[in-house]
């Protein structure tokens, strides 16, 4: 029987759907994001904060630390490599990740190719801050989309943003005759099926997620509320003053994102947030890496 | 159908819209169930959907569901589990100590087919309905059936479908196809008992 390694791939993205995955850089923190309700976790050596912090050139993690996430956790177990480095996505693939994530926060290794994505049994979600980024990912092989935000600030202005742009420029699309389309292929560099496609549907063909400066419960339920699938989490629980606590906190809050009663009870006490970087104080726009 | 049915789907995390998508499909009247109060409204079955079940079995905790959720099932409510679902229903799960609502005599194996990578799509018999698309996700497996319970689809010699009186269970995602005659033979079988 014949398996379709993308339809599965796309599949595995949607039963995370309504659930959060967070950052975690030791099998402690993704036993603590388990613990916690976590869908899936992110293995990554520094969180954004750090790489933004500790500035040079980052990269994909040590596969010893990565293996040491996958046997402390039973839920699926992302990672990411840099922009266009196909060979750091064969290494995470030989050690059988169950999730990709071709990231703007570590430093591109190629400045104009993404990974050839079709190539890989494996998933990969990809960033994107519209719906031309979006499309183009996906065109390449992405079988799930998360916004790019801007991580490690806990500024959740640019995830924001981009959730916007691409929900706006959906309802445009739908509003579109067959020849504005077929324009719209064109100015998006994008194939007129795909486009066609969420024409129809009012959706991207993957699930997409948000990213990218989430700190709080409420940051959270915004997301979802402008119409996120789910939310990635960085550094905005362990930088945070209660990790464990602040992590139940966002899952709940991606459940009931609807329900203020709900969001007003679980974001009560929660000690302090990350404290974070504004928009205008960074130096360093991740969200620019790879369109 | 002879009435409309009414099913409350589990909308804690995970796969939800696509059950709601197939029952949808059949005529079936569909609500999503995300607090306490929810468990009170009117249904004819309830559905357990594919997601993580940790974070499902978590959510049922903090939302102070679990034991609600746990007397109704025991009650005798229909109940259509899949994958997570199934995990959450098992009365013993491999490996151990963790168990989720306990109430279905299976012993289910978490991650089965390993990584993502194991996943798999395959037609294959189930029961009465003969070939059916079945796609595993980081599925589980039944490893053992207690006496009362019915097997309804094996493949590759591994349990993946089984019955016991109001609980029905699929180590696979009948929902992310379009062929949704397991939800109909839920509707059918169970909920209307017929």
């Amino acid at each position: 029987m014949e398996n379709n390694r993308y339809e599965l791939n796309k599949n595995l993205a949607q039963m995370l759907k309504g659930g959060v995955i967070m950052d975690v850089s030791t099998p402690e923190q993704a036993r603590i994001a388990e613990e916690a309700g976590a869908a899936a976790v992110m293995a990554l050596e520094r969180i954004p904060a750090d790489i933004r912090a500790a500035g040079g050139v980052s990269r994909m993690s040590d596969p010893k630390m990565i293996k040491g996430i996958q046997t402390a956790v039973s839920i699926p177990v992302m990672a990411k490599v840099r922009i266009g480095h196909f060979v750091e996505a064969q290494i995470l693939e030989a050690l059988e990740i169950d999730f990709i994530d071709e990231s703007e926060v570590l430093s591109p290794a190629d400045d104009k190719f993404h990974v050839d994505k079709h190539r890989f049994k494996v998933p990969f979600v990809c960033g994107a801050k519209n719906l031309g980024e979006a499309l183009r990912r996906i065109a390449e092989g992405a079988a799930m989309i998360r916004t790019k935000g801007e991580p490690g600030t806990g500024d959740v202005v640019q995830a924001v943003r981009h959730m916007r742009a691409m929900m706006s420029e959906i309802r445009r699309l739908q509003s579109m005759k067959d020849d504005e389309v077929f324009y719209t292929a064109k100015e998006l560099q994008v194939s007129y099926e795909l486009l066609k496609y969420v024409q129809e549907k009012g959706k991207l063909p993957v699930v997409n997620f948000a990213a990218g400066g989430v700190a709080t419960p409420a940051d959270a339920a915004l997301m979802m509320q402008l119409g996120a699938e789910g939310v990635f989490v960085g550094s905005g629980i362990f930088k945070s003053g209660n990790p464990a606590k602040r992590a139940q906190a966002i899952v709940k809050a991606v459940t009931n994102y609807n329900d203020p009663n709900v969001l007003a009870e679980i974001s009560e006490d929660l000690g302090e947030a990350m404290i974070g970087i504004n928009e205008n104080e960074i130096q360093l726009l991740m969200a620019e890496r790879g369109i | 159908m002879n009435r409309k049915v009414i099913i409350g789907i589990l909308a804690l995390q995970g796969g939800f819209i696509e059950h709601i998508r197939a029952l949808n499909a059949l005529g079936a009247e569909t609500f999503e169930i995300r607090k306490k109060d929810d468990l009170r409204k009117p249904a004819d079955g309830l559905i357990l959907p594919g997601g993580e079940s940790t974070t499902m079995s978590k959510l049922l905790t903090d939302l102070d569901m679990f034991n609600d959720l746990k007397a109704i099932i025991s009650g005798g409510m229909p109940v259509f589990a899949t994958c997570a679902g199934m995990i959450l229903l098992a009365r013993k799960i491999a490996g151990t100590q963790t168990v989720h609502l306990g109430i279905m005599d299976i012993t289910v194996k978490r991650n089965a087919y390993g990584r993502q990578l194991g996943s798999f799509f395959v037609h294959a018999p189930f029961q009465e309905l003969g070939m059916v698309p079945m796609t595993f996700i980081r599925a589980p497996f039944v490893e053992s059936a207690g006496a009362t319970v019915s097997v309804l689809s094996i493949v590759d010699d591994r349990i993946v479908a089984v019955r016991q009186g109001n609980m029905l269970a699929t180590a696979f995602h009948p929902e992310l196809n379009t062929d949704n005659r397991i939800h109909q033979y839920f509707i059918e079988k169970i909920v209307f008992r017929t």
